[in-house]
């Protein structure tokens, strides 16, 4: 393998680009159109556009994949993770068309990725394994009795599945239909396989994982484990090695396990054999993924390996270490994941403009993005991969949650402040959790801004201050008389700035190196000023700080020790009333609007599904707030919309 | 001389004020904004405001401010005079002092060429004082026509009352705005209008915004609420496509070596005490930098080139107060040497007049003195007038006193202004008396003399007091020593918005 094709995007794309970089192995990327300024399509030697965006317009067309190979003589693809990397009939086809598949053999992706399947393998492999069934061709009544089989609650997961897509709970036989027909929907569509099967529930169960890696001459491996039991909709958020929540003891048996389950396939490359620990360090084998996973880092933190190169090594057929070869782990590696989201709005995806993308501190970052990047909305909203390995586990999670904390992220709304929050919580500092734990810990509580309501002030400060410089800068005229200068004064400057649903009224008056502020009434003055276009340095309250200011999509963005926040400022000439009707429904982000449940007379109740949008591959209903009739519908089914557009108006 | 500054600032918080708490808690419960805040709303922010004379009719009858705001701002990057009135005052009313004040206002946006900004919202004129004020009255109109027609803009936003002959101030202005509800413009209300034709007709009808924006077209913009008039007043200014005249400045402006503050110890509350007037300019120009001119002749009157926020100047200062024949030729000189370089000339006062006595009359101190008076008055450089002392005698008329049309004339609050001292005037009149008394033979009554002379004393020295002299717009406001620079720098920068041209024509020189 000379030349390897990475079948894949963002991040991911250009951790393998790195890796063959430093194997001397050329590579070639492909991409979307909605990907065409992206990071990964440069950095590789070469790059063959897909067209499309939406991922089967592009990176599941691998069909197209295999041509752009052939196109550029690649010898190798390297699937990342999601996409087609667990697609057996692409890995069939790359063999087909004689190229090497930097992954499993295809009979083995065929057999894990049924899950059902899967678990029977493990059983008879003398693997432990949670009770499932798969759902296929069967009535309502008989999934319901294959439920009662099992116990309730169960989750109803998607069998070609992975990452929570199509994963629900579902606790009555009622919630059962209505989540076995969406489950198969989203399953279709993300996967193209509408295969749902029924797990049995572990309730309080730990998420952890073994990372394993096989080669062609029958020999398996282990690299340790990975804890990644915090998560928010079944998708993993925190993860780490080692596991801070197992014994020594079951630390081996998970870990002899693993290897049982990957020989008992005849695992070949890097894959991951998933577990839930319940709270007596009783396991169970519950899927085994066939790829890299995102989480990979942490194990690269801990052992120093390459988990790329290792996949590599062994696509070309060569031999692994003896397992007790394989480095020690040292010290405690998190990563955390920074998504595009809005966790108060059940972390709906966010799209935009990154117009500042900034994280300091020692710790890994791989991400897709940059300053100015656009965040569309086709693809999974993961901004970036922080990872902080420490001595231990406290000391990694203390520099994960500092380098979060003081990142530069503008433009979008992200879960940063959820993760620091989980990075500091006590709980998960003494490793007393379970993946329910940002249900049970309160999604509001742990996403709420981390600059306190006064800080904020200050910063709202800092903005007026230095918007105040720029104006003085730029004066056409009286430029060097003293800002704000009266003979006989009657009021401060005023500037009203938002935050989130927070108004902060700002007003100052400057003097010679300082200022005189109110804000919202509270009085402060701000000693040692220097205020300019991009910075402000001032002494509030007895602390002198420095607090960088920018400007961008109409918002401002100041960042100090006090945290990050963004403010948009006020019009002082208020505008008019606010122009769109009342009982307008309006899109709460972008997408396709992919059915329409009414029609225009229609009378309808509080809570009824007007319609339903797709973004970012999952579905957001648009329901009825009140009850009422329909008086206009403005979209159409298939129609693409963006944030904020009326989708109906409901009137009484 | 913190005494004098807190003088200064009771006075000032008195203009704002207004009309008082009641006035003002009603005006502001009707959804109204104070016509500062109207101002605050209408500059662009952060940038300075100047205002002037806000201490009229301090120590009147009428309330401090006389009712009116007016001062230099900057509208969209434009500077612009702006007037507005204070409607808690009387209804916002016009008595003799507005008067003065908003006709002053007028002929320094005329001079210095600056467009003009009212605010209106005003009962008219106070009818008690009509015969003060009727007929001086009409220059309110007829300056607004004429600045238009030397090509000044003046925009009228209309934030309620302009009725009866107030109707002209909009009637006359090249743009108007009037605030929907608010404003009120005809030239009669509902009962003149009764009285007069028989007709019943609402206020709405004769004179509302939404009238006259959609059926009399007085209204260019019928705004919705007050910000939104003052919203729509700055787009106007921001499309005037209005360019300043002057060269503007050629130097980058520095702040002054040493510090401004200082001011407060240099000048004296006791003119009888003298300073040194270099220590003051040291305070005010651009990097202490003073360029002497004959600094060896005529030493009581200090001359020479600087710059002020970056402007250059030439700089005549007053240094012991009394002017010989030298320092009379060596300002004409130097006037005229200005006009030569179209420079503006700032007057530094603290004068106690031209010298008196028989060497200096037979000297020739009148035509000297007139040689200065001449050049002062004929000189057609841009003049601003700072008087950090005393201004007495022909010493105020050779130093650019109010009557020679200095474009800008502010007052330290410890300055004093009079034809002489009250002692003087008082022991000069009391001399007169004794002599007439002795040529008569009638018995001269010291105790009666003694009397009328304090009393004579004291109201002349009351009258010289600089609240006094600007309660009656006898200049353009008194100011915090302090902020001397930054006041010339605005004033400075508010006559380069005109040609700044010299002359070579002056009066016949006597030699």
């Amino acid at each position: 393998m000379d030349k390897i094709l990475i079948a894949n995007r963002g991040e991911i794309a250009r951790r393998v680009i790195d890796t063959c970089r430093t194997m001397g192995i050329a590579t070639v990327a492909v991409f979307s159109d909605a990907d065409r300024h992206a990071r990964f399509v440069f950095e590789a030697d070469e790059a063959v556009p897909l067209g499309g965006a939406a991922a089967a317009d592009s990176y599941l067309k691998g069909d197209a994949i295999i041509d752009a190979a052939r196109r550029t003589s690649a010898d190798g693809i390297h699937p990342g993770y999601g996409f087609l990397s667990e697609s057996a009939a692409f890995a069939g086809a790359c063999r087909e068309a004689g190229l090497v598949f930097v992954g499993p053999r295809p009979e083995t992706i065929a057999a894990m990725g049924s899950k059902i399947e899967s678990q029977r393998l493990m059983a008879q492999a003398g693997v432990p394994v949670v009770p499932s069934r798969t759902i296929d061709g069967v009535s309502d009544d008989e999934a319901v009795a294959a439920a009662s089989d099992l116990g309730w609650p169960v989750l109803v997961k998607a069998s070609a599945g992975g990452g929570g897509k199509g994963m629900r709970i579902v606790r009555s036989d009622e919630e059962l239909v209505e989540a076995l027909a969406a489950g198969r929907r989203e399953a279709a569509s993300s996967f193209g396989d509408d295969t749902v099967y029924l797990e049995g529930y572990v309730e309080r169960a730990r998420h952890v994982e073994v990372q394993i890696v096989g080669d062609r001459h029958g020999r398996v491996v282990h690299v340790y484990e990975r804890e990644c039991s915090i998560q928010r909709r079944y998708q993993k958020i925190i993860e780490e090695s080692p596991s801070p929540g197992i014994g020594a003891e079951t630390r081996r048996a998970l870990l002899d396990a693993a290897v049982t389950a990957g020989s008992a396939v005849g695992y070949e490359g890097a894959g991951t054999v998933e577990f839930l620990v319940d709270g007596a360090g009783g396991f169970y084998f519950l899927e085994m993924n066939t790829r890299l996973q995102v989480e990979h880092p942490v194990t690269e933190a801990v052992t120093g390996l390459d988990l790329v190169r290792m996949q590599i090594d062994v696509a070309r057929g060569g031999a692994l270490p003896e397992q007790a070869d394989i480095p020690p782990a040292h010290g405690h590696a998190i990563e955390a994941r920074l998504y595009a989201e809005d966790p108060g709005r059940d972390f709906l995806p966010v799209s935009g403009t990154l117009h500042q993308f900034r994280i300091d501190g020692s710790v890994r970052v791989d991400a897709g993005v940059y300053d100015g990047a656009e965040v569309g909305i086709y693809y999974d909203p993961l901004l970036a991969k922080v990872i902080a390995h420490g001595r231990d586990r406290a000391e990694a999670a203390r520099m994960l949650s500092e380098a979060l904390a003081g990142a530069r992220l503008h433009g979008l709304q992200t879960n940063r402040a959820l993760l620091v929050r989980v990075l500091r919580d006590p709980e998960f500092l003494a490793g007393d959790f379970d993946t329910q734990f940002i249900d049970r810990r309160g999604v509001d509580e742990l996403a709420a801004p981390l600059t306190s309501a006064a800080d904020a002030e200050i910063h709202a400060l800092a903005a007026a201050l230095s918007d105040q410089a720029v104006r003085r800068s730029g004066a056409a005229v009286l430029g060097s008389i003293p800002s704000g200068w009266r003979n006989n004064p009657s009021q401060y400057q005023e500037v009203t700035f938002r935050r989130g649903e927070a108004e902060i009224l700002v007003e100052y008056r400057l003097e010679a190196g300082a200022a005189e502020a109110r804000l919202n009434g509270r009085e402060v003055r701000a000693g040692h000023l220097t205020a300019a276009e991009d910075h402000v340095e001032m002494t509030v309250e007895g602390v002198h700080r420095r607090y960088t200011v920018s400007r961008a999509g109409g918002r401002h963005y100041v960042d100090s020790a006090l945290g990050s926040t963004d403010f948009v400022e006020i019009d002082r000439f208020p505008a008019a009333a606010a122009s769109v009707a009342e009982g307008s429904l309006t899109a709460p982000m972008p997408g396709m609007v992919r059915r329409l449940d009414v029609a225009v007379g229609d009378d309808v109740e509080a809570g009824d599904v007007l319609l339903v949008l797709e973004a970012m591959k999952m579905e957001h209903n648009v329901v009825a707030p009140t009850a009422g009739r329909v008086i206009e519908l403005r979209a159409a089914a298939g129609e693409q919309v963006e944030a904020g557009r009326v989708l109906v108006v409901l009137g009484s | 001389m913190m005494a004098h500054l807190d003088r200064l600032q009771t006075a000032l918080a008195a203009a704002r004020d207004g009309g008082g708490e009641r006035y003002v808690t009603r005006h502001l419960e009707r959804g109204k904004l104070l016509p500062r805040r109207r101002i605050e709303l209408l500059i662009d922010r952060d940038a300075p405001f100047l205002e002037l004379s806000p201490t009229a009719a301090a120590g009147t009858d009428y309330a401090v401010g006389a009712g009116l705001v007016s001062g230099i701002g900057v509208v969209s990057g434009v500077e612009c005079v702006i007037l507005a009135s204070d409607p808690t005052v009387r209804g916002g009313s016009v008595n003799p002092h507005t008067l003065a004040k908003m006709l002053r206002a007028y002929e320094i946006a005329r001079h210095n060429r600056l467009p003009l900004f009212f605010l209106v919202e005003s009962g008219g004129i106070d009818l008690e004082r009509q015969v003060d004020l009727f007929l001086p009255g009409g220059a309110m109109f007829r300056d607004l026509t004429r600045m238009s027609a030397a090509g000044m803009p003046t925009i009228a936003l209309v934030f309620g009352n302009s009725t009866a002959g107030g109707a002209y101030l909009p009637g006359m202005s090249d743009y108007v705005v009037m605030v929907r509800e608010r404003a009120k413009v005809f030239l009669g209300g509902p009962p003149l209008v009764k009285m007069a034709t028989g007709e019943d007709a609402t206020d709405e009808e004769l004179g509302g915004a939404e009238m006259h924006a959609r059926t009399s077209g007085l209204a260019d913009y019928m705004a919705t609420d007050e910000h939104d008039a003052l919203r729509i007043g700055r787009m106007i200014a921001s499309r005037l496509n209005w360019s300043k005249l002057g060269p503007g400045r050629r130097r980058e402006p520095a702040a002054p070596r040493h510090d401004p503050a200082e001011l407060l110890g240099i000048a004296s509350a006791d003119l009888k005490a003298p300073f040194e007037v270099r220590e003051i300019l040291g305070r005010v120009v651009d990097g202490s930098v003073f360029d002497e001119f004959k600094p060896l002749y005529g030493g009581n009157l200090v001359t020479g080139w600087s710059s002020i926020h970056g402007y250059d100047v030439g700089v005549l200062a007053n240094d012991r107060g009394v002017l010989f024949s030298e320092e009379a030729q060596k300002a004409a000189q130097f006037i005229q040497l200005a006009n030569r370089s179209n420079l503006p000339l700032v007057f530094v006062q603290n004068v106690t007049g031209y010298m008196v006595g028989s060497r200096y009359e037979q000297g020739g101190i009148i035509k000297h003195g007139a040689l200065m008076v001449n050049a002062v008055s004929n000189s057609t450089v841009p003049h601003i007038t700072l008087q950090v002392g005393g201004s007495y005698g022909a010493g105020n008329y050779g130093m650019a006193g109010r009557a020679f049309d200095s474009r800008f004339l502010f007052t330290w609050p410890n300055a004093r202004t009079a034809v002489m001292g009250g002692e003087q005037l008082a022991g000069t009149l009391s001399i007169v008396a004794r002599q007439a008394a002795e040529r008569s033979g009638s018995e001269f009554d010291e105790a009666a003399d003694e009397e009328r002379r304090r009393r004579l004393a004291d109201r002349i020295d009351a009258e010289a007091d600089a609240f006094y002299t600007s309660a009656r717009v006898l200049d353009d406001g008194i100011i915090d020593p302090r902020d001397s620079r930054t006041v010339l720098g605005i004033a400075l920068s508010a006559v380069h918005s005109n040609e700044i041209k010299g002359t070579d024509t002056f009066g016949v020189f006597r030699m």
